[in-house]
């Protein structure tokens, strides 16, 4: 080919980085989440003729405006850290469980299964058993895709998306059993006289509790990845099920038992929502929760603390766009489209954490 | 005859911190066969991935029929007229072999299945090929995996060929029928580059030898005027005395008792068949064998990785049990964690090293406990130990990492060759088996390597090294096992104080190639 | 008993075709080796934007033109659909975001687009009705006479025409996946990238248009999931989102095969609405009926996961990044 000739080297390359630095690598993410808020912001102003500055004022106000919204923002964070911490250990160990949904559903259904039937029972040893029977309940949700991964590898992401629907159903199963009053379709406010099986107040607050056992969570979650022997085997199963088997580690041992703490904290996460905050039981009581929890997780690399932040962030973009979707008398999906927009620029943003780019005189010059 | 078909001129390709090839400037001459010598790790692949679209490189020219050619993928490489086959096979495993024939090709015209089975044909019949358009390659054996690649590049109509290690998988029939289409191919007037470290096919089928070593070109040389000893000096560098110690141990206790040892693969090929032999401490047993020969089966087999047909039986007896009648323990059947729960210190290097005996993302430290992080009582890891470990191996076997912390992944192949060896050395192994352990280390690298293996031997412990530079075989180990094809096709011993001229590499390569090797003492130990 | 027979085929049709959109628009996706998990995200943007270019075209003219009401609504979907697969494969190509933690993020954003826009198109216009497009919905229903020629009629011609078109892109793209030369370049990627990259086959242009067509295609079944199906009007009740994971679901009930995705679609379509005929079930009982279509497709991916069939297989190296010089 005489034309090829003419053909300049490509212009831009893409070469993998070594390692970077971690002030870099955090600089990198805080520029992604603020550009993409200006995109937003932008955004926002195009549909709704705000000013970006004051869409972040009223977005701010609704968020953290009164004690009860900034506690409002606080539960839906905890409530949406508690369900990335449920699926880190699972993630980690690279099994794919987009099943949180279905697993928060089942734990909500036994919870408020013990709410209705067992409302004798005084307020602490009732908790004590809603908490331990969502745990096992989310478990054993998740342990049917782990054993068929473990024994014969079978697809967990699609087996575990499934079972969310199976839930779902179950969950309608339930509500119209107990439907009240009758006909409404809804199960309704449980308990609303006896506040039987209700988180109680502690310190004058409804989320206190909320807050307590998310943060435990957390720690324990975190302490347990980092410094525990099941943590470091389900570290080196991500990695390479090759090195795990090599070093004397039971694969699918640790694929079963990863996925019933993961199911077990998804479904204490169902245990929250039902009893900690809404008291009721619906097929939208996980309400897309399990999905975006597992790009909190991804994003924070599974540590703990940072699942946090990011929770705080989207529950602070949610509680926000609800505010300003009815101020200008706009649905409060808006904060759905925010999330995904900023949660794009932080996945594009990882490329420049990863990859560098060559460019054509740049290279020229390194020789 | 001497006219150039292919020039490169000062090309540079690095990865990261490693540069695989520094300012080679080489030429290739019109209707030849040039074999690319160097040893593993010397640049070949990467500098031929080059040519073929595969790499682009970071400097440098390449100059085609006198003039300068840009070759950003594989299909400007066709355009050119050159193909290569990979080493790893590029094909598609569900396609049969005439779907992946035309791969890539002319995305427009119709698919005709009949027709380019009798395309396929046309070239079979030109070259003395046998294929069968219709089979998938899931199907195919290896050999025919690699006939597959050959017709594929000939029908891109390739004039320049490049082959990248195409022996290495081959059975001596099999390496024999290659060469004679090599040579048709030759007569046909195209270009041949063969890729290859083994200086027996360079002599047989070359017109020319080029060499590389460590990234740089050395030089080339007219095959006749070659011989084994002169290429081996350009290739490793001054005329290498395989300076390698081979100490003598005093005490030789039994260690490891193989038995009717059978092994059936996944896709259900026997890969061990009948394998019998004894490990004794204080010596290195070579195992010797084309690659893919059951090198990897044996050595997982012992580790309690791999599952074993019934009756097979390999007998551990611990070091110490002076009296030859206490039973040993059976590891045929246990997993890596029960053998070590007997109290069995057995180490392993793996062939792949990030994929098996690293975990890649972690640093060190991390990986220096991953075979004993169990060892303490509690629910926790202990991290005091390994970060020990982890210097100390640093220091002693010169790691370079920015930090015992970061992930080896990083790290370049020889030290992350360090980590595992430091590592299963440190676990004071009584048996320590090792596979390709120098593949892709430089030479100081390889003698470090060879002098920790002979520590081991000297301490006692038997070494079980899985190789394939013969020539580093024969002066470092005590026994060589030959395999072939999953059998042992024959033992050799080297006597510290006999006549050892039957201990050569000659009689292994042939050993490796499936003529009973009957002749000497030691041939009919497998009989035993 | 014979007509809800036939109402009960008439359901799974209507039903099956949403999804059978969405899933070959998958499968030509999944055979380029990435897995989109967006696809809820495209239906929804899909369906949305056919709404809101047809409401504001019947909103600005007193006589909308059936014909280019459909192309507009078509034509719309298409390219927002596509932009959608645009920005997966950006970020999965170009940048190497993981698969399925981006197309998770493109459910997320396309429906929240989706249903802000479905719930705010009237107040953004300025007037205060229940969202509706008549005419462009007439249009997608609209049958030909054949419908009346009895239960035959009824059976195969009572639908609008994306019902067919919906058929006969699944046999086109069997036909293209498998019978021309491109079909099988695609496939190559999806099988093995590192293979089609060394037959000259443009890796990255090839997943980019695969991604990008396969997500058009994908979100038709938006298209016609509020065109036909609920009549041109807007419902934030999430029904796309359950329909685009059923869709995602149906890929490995076909095995990969679209041909598979017309019967199996209506499968689907049949055990859904199953329970509407199974005589005796309370309102409860219904519930675990409508676990059908899931537990089938549980029962298909452990069936084919045992079996272990080399042709029944996801694509190789499907939901793997791939980087030339990765060493």
């Amino acid at each position: 080919m005489s034309d090829n000739s003419a053909v300049k080297d490509p212009f831009i390359r893409v070469v993998k980085r070594g390692d970077m630095k971690s002030g870099p690598k955090i600089c990198i993410r805080i520029g992604s989440v603020v550009v993409s808020l200006i995109v937003c912001g932008i955004l926002i102003n195009v549909i709704t003729g705000l000013n970006p500055v004051a869409v972040y004022v009223t977005m701010f106000k609704g968020a953290f405006g009164s004690t009860r919204r900034s506690f409002a923002t606080i539960r839906e964070m905890m409530m949406l850290a508690c369900v990335a911490i449920g699926l880190a250990p699972a993630f980690k160990m690279k099994f794919w469980n987009i099943g949180a949904e279905g697993q928060i559903l089942i734990g909500g259904i036994v919870s408020a299964g013990c709410m209705i039937n067992l409302n004798m029972l005084p307020t602490f040893p009732l908790l004590i058993i809603m908490f331990a029977t969502s745990a096992a309940a989310g478990a054993l949700w998740a342990l049917l895709p782990a054993v068929f991964k473990a024994k014969w590898n079978t697809n967990e992401t699609l087996f575990t998306l499934m079972m969310n629907y199976v839930a779902i159903q179950l969950t309608s199963f339930f509500v119209s059993k107990w439907e009240n009053p009758k006909g409404s379709n809804t199960v309704g406010i449980i308990n609303s006289n006896t506040q039987a099986g209700w988180f109680p107040e502690i310190f004058g607050q409804k989320y206190t509790l909320n807050i307590i056992l998310v943060v435990t969570l957390a720690i324990l979650m975190w302490v347990y990845l980092k410094y525990t022997k099941h943590g470091y085997e389900i570290a080196v199963v991500g990695d390479s099920e090759n090195t795990a088997r090599y070093a004397g580690i039971s694969v699918s041992k640790v694929i079963i038992r990863t996925m019933l703490l993961s199911g077990a904290v998804c479904g204490i996460a169902g245990f929250l929502a039902v009893s900690g905050a809404s008291h009721t039981i619906s097929t939208s009581t996980a309400g897309g929760r399990g999905f975006t929890a597992i790009i909190v997780a991804w994003l924070a690399k599974f540590n703990s603390f940072y699942m946090l932040l990011i929770a705080l962030l989207l529950a602070f973009l949610g509680s926000g766009a609800t505010e300003i979707a009815s101020k200008c008398k706009l649905n409060d999906y808006a904060s759905d489209m925010i999330i995904g927009i900023i949660l794009f620029f932080i996945l594009a943003s990882e490329f420049f954490i990863n990859y560098r780019l060559v460019f054509r005189k740049h290279a020229k010059e390194e020789a | 005859m001497s006219e150039t078909v292919i020039e490169l001129r000062n090309v540079t390709k690095t990865f990261g911190s490693v540069t695989s090839n520094d300012h080679v400037s080489m030429k290739i001459e019109k209707g030849e066969i040039l074999a690319l010598l160097g040893e593993n790790g010397s640049g070949k692949t990467s500098l031929m991935n080059m040519l073929s679209g595969i790499y682009f490189p970071d400097e440098g020219e390449i100059i085609l029929n006198g003039k300068p050619v840009v070759i950003r993928d594989p299909r400007d490489a066709y355009e050119l007229g050159i193909g290569m086959v990979h080493q790893h096979f590029k094909l598609v495993d569900v396609f049969t072999a005439s779907e992946n024939m035309i791969l890539g090709i002319d995305p427009k015209a119709k698919l005709d299945r009949r027709k380019i089975a009798a395309q396929i044909k046309e070239i079979c019949d030109k070259y003395g090929f046998v294929i069968d358009p219709d089979k998938k390659v899931y199907d195919m054996s290896v050999s025919e995996k690699q006939t597959l690649e050959i017709v594929k590049v000939l029908y891109r109509g390739a004039d320049i060929l490049i082959l990248d290690e195409p022996t290495a998988v081959l059975t001596p029939q099999e390496t024999e029928r290659l060469f004679d289409v090599v040579r048709n191919m030759k007569k046909n007037g195209k270009t041949v580059i063969i890729i290859t470290h083994k200086l027996h096919e360079v002599l047989s089928i070359s017109d020319r030898v080029a060499i590389l070593r460590r990234g740089q070109y050395i030089g080339t040389v007219n095959t006749s005027e070659a011989t084994e000893s002169s290429l081996t000096e350009m290739m490793v560098g001054k005329k290498v005395e395989l300076n390698i110690e081979r100490p003598v141990a005093d005490k030789k206790p039994l260690l490891l008792e193989v038995r009717n040892l059978n092994c059936i693969n996944p896709e259900g090929l026997q890969v061990l068949k009948d394998i019998n032999f004894d490990v004794y401490g204080g010596e290195i047993l070579g195992i010797a064998g084309i690659s893919g020969s059951g090198q990897k089966e044996l050595l997982e087999s012992i580790a309690g990785l791999q599952r074993n047909e019934k009756g097979s039986s390999i007998i551990y007896y611990q070091p110490h049990s002076r009296d030859e009648s206490i039973d040993g323990d059976q590891l045929v059947g246990k997993s890596p964690r029960e053998i070590r729960d007997l109290g069995i210190r057995l180490s392993f290097v793996p062939e792949d090293r990030l994929g098996m005996g690293l975990v890649g993302s972690m640093g060190m430290t991390e990986n220096m406990m991953l075979k004993d992080y169990r060892s303490n009582g509690h629910i926790f890891t202990d991290v005091k130990k390994p970060r020990q470990l982890a210097e100390k191996i640093k220091d002693e076997l010169e790691v370079v990492t920015p930090g015992i912390s970061t992930p080896v992944k990083n790290l370049s192949g020889g030290n992350v060759q360090k980590v595992l060896v430091g590592r299963e050395i440190a676990a004071s192994p009584t048996v320590l088996m090792t596979a390709y352990v120098v593949r892709g280390l430089d030479i100081n690298t390889s003698y470090t390597i060879y002098h920790l293996l002979n520590e081991q031997k000297k301490k006692g412990s038997a070494v079980i090294f899985v190789g394939e530079d013969l020539d580093v075989m024969v002066a470092l180990c005590d026994r060589i096992i030959v395999l072939c094809d999953g059998r042992i096709n024959g033992v050799l011993e080297y006597k510290p104080d006999g006549d050892n001229k039957d201990f050569n590499k000659g009689n292994i390569g042939l050993m490796m190639t499936k003529i009973d090797y009957r002749d000497t003492a030691d041939g009919g130990k497998k009989d035993e | 008993m014979a007509t809800s027979l036939i109402q009960l085929l008439l359901g799974a049709v209507a039903f099956g075709t949403v999804i059978m959109f969405g899933c070959i628009g998958e499968i030509i996706t999944e055979k380029a080796g990435n897995l989109n998990l967006g696809v809820p995200g495209i239906m929804y943007l899909g369906g949305i934007a056919s709404l809101a270019s047809v409401f504001i075209y019947e909103g600005s003219t007193d006589a909308p033109n059936k014909i280019l009401c459909v192309i507009i609504a078509l034509l719309s979907a298409f390219i927002a659909s596509a932009l959608g697969g645009l920005v997966y494969a950006f970020l999965t190509i170009t940048l190497k975001a993981n698969q399925n933690v981006t197309g998770l993020t493109l459910t997320i954003f396309g429906s929240g687009v989706a249903n802000f826009f479905g719930g705010s198109l009237n107040t953004l216009a300025g007037r205060f009705e229940q969202i509706a497009v008549p005419v462009t919905s007439s249009a997608f229903k609209a049958v030909t006479p054949l419908s009346k020629a009895g239960t035959v009629g009824k059976v195969l011609f009572s639908y609008g025409f994306m019902v067919y078109l919906a058929v006969i892109t699944a046999v086109i793209t069997h036909y293209f996946l498998n019978h021309t030369r491109r079909g099988l370049n695609l496939r190559t990627i999806g099988e093995n990238p590192a293979a089609a990259d060394a037959a000259g086959i443009n890796v990255t242009k090839n997943k980019y248009l695969a991604i990008c067509i396969g997500a058009g295609i994908s979100g038709f079944g938006g298209v016609y999931y509020v065109m036909d199906y609920i009549k041109g009007t807007w419902a934030n009740d999430g029904s796309i989102e359950t329909l685009g994971w059923l869709a995602v679901a149906l890929v490995i009930f076909t095995t990969w095969k679209s041909i598979n995705a017309i019967w199996g679609a209506y499968l689907f379509g049949i055990l859904y609405w199953m329970y509407l005929y199974i005589p005796g079930l309370t309102r409860s009982s219904q519930e675990i009926f409508k676990m059908l279509p899931y537990v089938v497709t549980i029962i298909v991916l452990i069936v084919t996961s045992l079996r272990n069939s080399k042709d029944k297989q996801p694509p190789a190296a499907l939901g793997l990044p791939y980087f030339r010089e990765e060493r």
